[in-house]
């Protein structure tokens, strides 16, 4: 009847997993029953759950994200302690636990938080920045986020039914085979990567269409801000990348199901395959996720130097290099498994190449501060905070590029180093500045500076502090994933990465500080005018948050900086006082098909899983179902009526044009 | 286990190239870093001296030359790592004193198995080697993968169970050094560190014959025990009973490590079952 699944999938001898799991529960239900008692829920299905409006589904997915990386943030904090104390001593994690943990962590912070906070403030921003109402496929988009939310929750299912994968991040066979790991810790793995891959690929087309289909007037190419640029590169990078994971994840699961050798060591399967397969996603994903971060950095630096990016098209075309050539490179992350000469001289010199395009944006990034009049606002706190990290970890990748030396470093505490040097310093680092710059947007009230300060320099060093002594334990030789070690030289720098992880820990509570001093204050800290920044791309034209169709009048755009020009116009000119004549406008309405088929993509991954063959088939029929009933739905869409759109935009006109008198008067 | 302190030709070169490396990119890194963080402090809103210049965003010059030194500098380690890549190659002989010893590896779950062919003796957990030789490396896999490295010998290289990876290294000085598996291989991973004894090439034929004293024989059945899955804390030897046994493994014709035993097929089968230790 449950299949696989009984009362010793549930872990009662394990208290780590059973304590987090029973608070966490208990956390959510609390929250459903303040939503429920509060009379929330009627709010909450129809403005958020059901919602189709890009804005507030970016905000979702950067909640997601914010959630999870806690998650994630707690497994890092348990396995730099097991690391500080197992010194000739089993610490206190089992490895059994411990490679759940560092397999979770990894599976988490990619998947379910660089994902999820770059794809939401992409879904936030760019239809903003192109100036048009909402994405090419609103309900589509509704979907994708909903699929990433279910791969989540069943990653965090595994916590207490049944295990996580003990494989890595990345399931290598033949250890993830039905042999060498026969319990349903892989199977959790695939199908949560499965299903939210569904996810980020609708993501991908839908945010491809909205850049290359859907902008406003006069938005040419190379009229787009840049962070619409990294959005293009980034999401073709997805389109072109995520369908190679979904195979070879499908290809796993078809030997562990159905009895299948693509990976075995039996019958012809070749482990090699899949290493090759999964790193030809694996690296453009690490683009995938930091090109959009490169866009936020860019949109930061020139609106807080007060000056346009320095080198447009070059940046442009930077962009695109990327995007190219991180296709072609993936075979650097195993030169160590036995190629020749040639093979590994010629990827590793493709490797380095991806340093000249982004050598070119710090350089570019460096001259647009030159001249500038810079404000040192919290988003460019995290903007020259990246700059030196990232070219610190520019340095390391580019040395790992070369054979021989990684020859030496492959797979060691020194490469773990230098992938959170980029990935923190990189893209959690443009996530935050991203989250701190369009806040005041989403929300209508900026952040309070002081915590967001605060948490930025805390989170600064103590990256440096966890980090720092990784490279150097990897240069003693230490390699990754180690649950524990007789090594007496490694100690004192787990020890110090266990500091530095205090000091990070102390980063993420000022930040969560700033978000609560924020919402209390938020009245003195509101944003009337809608360009709290000075800001110089088209989302700062209208009001924060926006109206929910973004534009009364889709705006002209005649040249880079879009707002920044209107703004410049307008104090020249004065405002001209007629009123514009506003008309109907047709916005998408909300639909639950996201919610509804991510339901059931829910209970059927939980039953593919447990091998619960019924509720496998009624979630597919569900899913379907629901499918069928959005396709045959007559009503898509409704119309705000011209006498509403002209009292929001009223409001906005008004708070702007006192703005841009008092800005001339200055 | 410090790489800047090698005990071998390859791993001196190595070393070699990778401070080289680090010393070609800091001469670009170091003024960048310098310059991001003099011009966000100079350009400061608060600083009345420094001249806004909103017009400068583009100039031709300063594109050239950001273009450039990113380019130089990989054209110049670029040719770093292809003569790099060539000179170093794992699988091309490092020439020695004396003659080369051919040593087997095996990584099973969770030990490394070392088979002397040409000597008919079999090491678990311990190398030993003669200093000054060349060592031509074979290497394999009873299951899952592994990755053979001795930091302070250099190049690591990846073993896999029905294909064999070639490697060869050198120790220039006697004494004791420590290897370890660079990839993760399940429960047992962290305990596939092994000790490597670099004894003088005297002193070499010796060990081998006080090795081959020993009573355990390795043939098919005695390897089919030992790649069980489990955690060796001795450091038990054998002497070969079939020179051919490595081509077996290699081969399949000894089927993979079983991996974990289930205790019950509908019992425990959500955890891994059998405990390691």
């Amino acid at each position: 009847m449950l299949g696989k699944l009984d009362w010793s999938a549930i872990p009662f001898d394990q208290p780590i997993p059973l304590v987090a799991g029973a608070v966490v529960l208990v956390a959510i239900l609390g929250v459903l029953g303040w939503v429920v008692v509060k009379g929330h829920l009627p709010y909450l299905w129809h403005e958020w759950i059901t919602s189709v409006d890009h804005k507030r589904i970016g905000v979702m997915y950067i909640l997601l994200a914010s959630v999870m990386l806690l998650r994630g943030g707690s497994d890092a904090i348990m396995m730099r302690i097991q690391q500080a104390v197992a010194y000739q001593s089993q610490g206190y994690l089992p490895p059994e636990h411990y490679n759940q943990i560092f397999s979770a962590h990894g599976t988490i912070m990619i998947f379910f938080v660089a994902m999820p906070f770059v794809i939401g403030l992409m879904n936030l921003v760019v239809p903003l920045q192109l100036g048009v109402r909402d994405v090419a496929f609103p309900t589509l988009n509704s979907v994708g986020f909903w699929l990433t939310a279910t791969g989540a929750l069943l990653v965090n299912v595994s916590l207490v039914v049944g295990e996580f994968a003990r494989t890595g991040w990345l399931a290598f066979p033949p250890l993830s085979e039905l042999s060498y790991s026969p319990g349903v810790g892989v199977d959790y793995y695939a199908w949560s990567l499965q299903i939210s891959g569904v996810g980020t690929l609708v993501a991908g087309i839908n945010l491809v269409t909205t850049v290359l289909k859907l902008r406003t007037k006069g938005m040419n190419y190379l009229r787009m801000p840049m962070f619409c640029w990294t959005t293009l590169a980034s999401n073709l990078l997805i389109v072109a990348a995520f369908p190679i994971l979904t195979a070879t994840l499908a290809m796993l699961l078809l030997d562990r199901y159905l009895g299948f050798h693509f990976f075995t060591n039996e019958a012809g399967g070749n482990v090699m395959m899949f290493m090759n397969l999964i790193w030809a996603w694996g690296h453009p994903e690490v683009y995938i996720l930091v090109l959009p971060a490169f866009g936020i950095f860019s949109e930061v630096v020139s609106t807080f130097s007060g000056k346009a990016l320095f080198g447009y098209r070059s940046m442009v075309l930077a962009t695109m290099a990327i995007c190219v050539i991180s296709f072609m490179v993936w075979l650097h992350h195993f030169f160590t498994m036995g190629a020749g000469p040639d093979v590994n001289a010629i990827f590793g010199i493709a490797s380095m190449i991806i340093a000249i395009p982004t050598g070119v944006k710090i350089y570019n990034w460096l001259f647009t501060m030159y001249g500038g009049r810079i404000r040192f606002a919290t988003p460019m706190l995290w903007s020259v905070g990246f700059m030196v990290t990232f070219i610190i970890g520019g340095l390391t990748g580019v040395l790992v590029a070369v054979p021989p030396a990684d020859f030496m470093l492959h797979n060691s505490m020194f490469l773990v180093a230098h992938f959170h040097n980029v990935i923190i310093g990189g893209v959690l680092f443009g996530a935050f500045a991203g989250f701190e710059y369009w806040f005041p947007k989403a929300f209508g009230f900026r952040l309070d500076e002081r915590w967001g300060k605060a948490a930025f320099w805390f989170t600064f060093t103590g990256f440096y502090v966890t980090f720092m002594p990784l490279y150097i334990a990897g240069m003693l030789g230490m390699t990754r994933r180690m649950q524990h070690y007789d090594v007496a030289a490694w100690r004192p720098w787990m020890i110090i990465a266990a500091f530095g992880m205090a000091v990070l820990t102390i980063g993420v509570i000022c930040q969560i500080m700033q978000l609560v001093v924020s919402i209390r204050n938020r009245e003195a800290l509101r944003d009337r005018t809608g360009d709290p920044w000075d800001g110089r791309t088209l989302e700062w034209a209208t009001s924060s948050p926006p109206p929910v169709f973004n534009f009364a009048f889709n705006p002209d755009v005649r040249g880079e900086d879009a707002y920044w020009d209107m703004k410049v116009h307008a104090r020249q000119q004065a405002f001209a006082h007629e009123e514009p004549e506003y008309q109907d406008i047709e916005m998408p309405r909300n639909s639950p098909t996201g919610f509804v088929c991510a339901f059931f993509a829910t209970i059927m991954g939980f039953a593919l899983i447990w091998h619960i063959w019924w509720m496998v088939i009624l979630g597919g029929l569900g899913a379907f179902a629901t499918f069928v009933v959005f396709a045959w739905r007559d009503h898509d869409e409704y119309v705000i009526p011209a006498a509403e759109v002209a009292r929001i935009d009223r409001v906005n006109l008004e708070e702007r044009r006192s703005l841009v008198s008092m800005a001339g008067a200055v | 286990m410090n790489l800047l302190d090698p005990q071998g030709p390859v791993a001196a070169a190595n070393r070699t190239i990778l401070v080289d490396s680090v010393f070609i990119m800091l001469v670009i890194v170091v003024p960048t870093i310098f310059a991001i963080l003099a011009f966000a402090f100079w350009f400061r809103a608060s600083n009345p001296k420094a001249r806004y210049q909103p017009e400068f965003v583009y100039s031709g010059r300063v594109e050239m030359v950001v273009w450039s030194i990113p380019a130089l500098t990989v054209i110049l380690l670029g040719g770093v790592a292809w003569i790099g890549s060539h000179q170093l190659d794992p699988a091309a002989p490092v020439p020695g004193t004396g003659s080369p010893v051919r040593i087997q590896a095996v990584s099973l779950d969770w030990k490394w198995l070392f088979i002397y062919p040409d000597q008919r003796i079999a090491t678990v957990n311990t190398l030993t080697v003669p200093a000054g030789a060349e060592l031509n490396f074979q290497l394999t896999s009873s299951s899952v993968m592994n990755t053979f490295f001795i930091p302070q010998l250099g190049s690591m290289i990846y073993t896999m169970n029905g294909m064999v990876t070639k490697l060869n290294l050198r120790a220039d000085n006697e004494g004791k050094l420590q290897g370890l598996s660079a990839h993760f291989s399940g429960d047992g991973f962290p305990d596939m560190m092994f000790d490597v004894n670099v004894i003088s090439p005297l002193a070499f034929p010796d060990w081998v014959t006080n090795t081959a004293k020993t009573d355990a024989v390795l043939n098919e059945d005695s390897y089919r025990k030992l790649m069980q899955q489990g955690i060796e804390k001795g450091r038990p030897v054998y002497r070969l009973d079939d020179p051919r046994l490595f081509d077996l493994i290699a081969t399949q014709h000894i089927p993979p490590g079983p991996g974990p035993e289930l205790a019950s097929e509908a019992g425990r089968s959500h955890s891994g079952g059998h405990d390691a230790r």
